[in-house]
């Protein structure tokens, strides 16, 4: 094991080193280009064996990819913001095609008004594309879920591609002691990507993609529902086997942090979690209990997690640093659909906030944690807007 | 192809044919059919070279003839040819 000082970008690209992707294929955009630089460079002087594909676009990087695994290759790739929207088509694609690409995501805000700064705009909108995502709180956690990415992606029964995603800046350029793990332990966790199906010169030949009538294509998308069905049991015991393998775990699906006796929870994802981790600490010292739940997987989604902990708690905020124009966030809206058939509900308010990097302190969240604590008291609005200028509120 | 297939179960994970696409016999879509004069034919080939579905194959006398399994009736063949020597006759 060897610990080492390095951004989020680097932590994607060890992360992709230490998982042998052998083909890389990428397209440089802000704030990802360091992930993509690291691995060019890894590649050219020799410390990774893998072919890096230079591409001319991000949907040509996500095709690479896909076909890349169609012959067998363990592949990544990575983007932000407008490359990962330029790839849509291909993301849709990798899914259908059932091929386990896994692709780091830095969370940058949509244009216009154009911004590099983060929110969670750019992979909420690729919500039904067929793609786990996984949101993450610190670098190491990057580069371990990039390792588990690949491992319950890869899986025969399984077959599907995996976002990893964190914030802009706040994770990408900031640096932490990363602990990269010794390949040998890697190799043992991780076993060689070995598809049924194949694009390869020994096995029979097979068409990819091709047509299905209408008796057959909707028999298609439900194995894809299955599967992504079977990966959240897959999520939780990867997460444990890790644990017992690298000693750390993430909580598996979500990660619920002084939920047990909290009178208000703030569900959100992403490196806010740590500033809310230290704000609930400080409220506790004044006697308010409250706590945080951190999504870790938005897709496949938590809802029986969810469900427990809304059959625990009073009060649940959740934050979204997106929102789906036409309704409210997509956070608030997924746990709000999840807890309709639950009996006991507590209440929930929805709270968008830092969208295109509009910093969330802990002075915010701790304002945001007193509405919360207050939502039993009365009447409250739905969804509101936190800091907009105009507004009043929060 | 499809035949063994009863539930959604017994489909591969991954959308594949294990055959080429010349299994998939696409003639039925036609409305027209193209009827090549071989009396006027030069052999220029230009039929065989523009036809999108690889439906004409060269055949007896180095004549070009039709796939009518798997030719679509869109006529590129007959517009292209330099002879005019190919007719797009109705279905019926």
């Amino acid at each position: 094991m060897v610990k080492k000082v390095i951004t989020g970008n680097y932590s994607a690209a060890y992360g992709a080193k230490v998982a042998r992707a052998d083909v890389i294929a990428a397209y440089p955009i802000t704030p990802q280009t360091q992930i993509v630089e690291k691995l060019a460079s890894m590649v050219a002087e020799g410390e990774l064996d893998a072919t890096f594909i230079n591409v001319e676009s991000e949907h040509s990087a996500m095709t690479a990819c896909i076909s890349a695994s169609q012959a067998g290759a363990r592949s990544f790739t990575a983007t932000s913001s407008h490359g990962l929207l330029l790839m849509h088509e291909m993301l849709i694609w990798a899914a259908g095609a059932r091929t386990p690409v896994v692709m780091a995501n830095i969370n940058r805000a949509n244009g216009p008004p154009w911004s590099v700064w983060a929110d969670q705009g750019d992979s909420i909108a690729q919500r039904d594309t067929g793609w786990m995502q996984f949101y993450c709180e610190s670098n190491q956690e990057v580069l371990d879920t990039m390792i588990q990415a690949y491992k319950i992606g890869e899986a025969r029964d399984v077959m599907l591609p995996a976002m990893v995603v964190m914030d802009a800046f706040i994770l990408s350029h900031t640096s932490e002691p990363v602990d990269i793990p010794d390949q040998e332990m890697v190799d043992g966790f991780l076993p060689k990507f070995d598809p049924e199906y194949r694009v390869a010169p020994e096995t029979q030949p097979y068409g990819f993609g091709s047509l299905v009538m209408p008796d057959w294509y909707m028999e298609f998308r439900y194995k894809i529902a299955e599967a992504m069905d079977l990966t959240r049991e897959r999520i939780r015991k990867v997460d444990k086997e890790f644990e017992e393998t690298f000693g750390r775990s993430y909580g598996g699906l979500i990660e619920f942090y002084k939920c047990e006796d909290a009178d208000a929870v703030l569900l959100l994802a992403g490196t806010v979690a740590s500033t809310a981790k230290e704000v609930a600490d400080e409220m506790r010292k004044k006697g308010k209990k409250v706590g945080v739940a951190r999504l870790r997987s938005f897709r496949p989604f938590p809802y029986e997690e969810v469900r427990k902990l809304a059959a625990a708690v009073p009060a649940i905020g959740i934050l979204d640093k997106s929102f789906t124009f036409g309704y409210g966030g997509a956070f608030a809206c997924e746990v709000q659909g999840a807890l309709y058939h639950c009996r006991d509900k507590p209440a929930i308010k929805n709270y968008i906030a830092g969208i295109g990097g509009r910093d969330l302190t802990p002075e915010v969240l701790e304002k945001i944690f007193n509405d919360a604590l207050n939502l039993r008291k009365g009447k409250h609005a739905e969804i509101e807007w936190v800091g907009v200028r105009g507004l009043g509120g929060l | 192809m499809m035949a063994k297939y009863v539930t959604y179960k017994d489909l591969p994970l991954t959308p594949i044919t294990t055959v080429g696409s010349e299994a998939n016999k696409t003639g039925g879509w036609r409305t027209f059919r193209p009827k090549i004069d071989h009396s006027k034919c030069i052999k220029c080939y230009i039929c065989w070279k523009f036809c999108p579905d690889v439906s004409i194959r060269i055949g007896k006398d180095e004549l070009p003839e039709v796939d009518f399994d798997h030719c679509k009736g869109c006529g590129i063949c007959a517009n292209e040819c330099p002879k005019k020597c190919i007719e797009m006759i109705l279905e019926e």
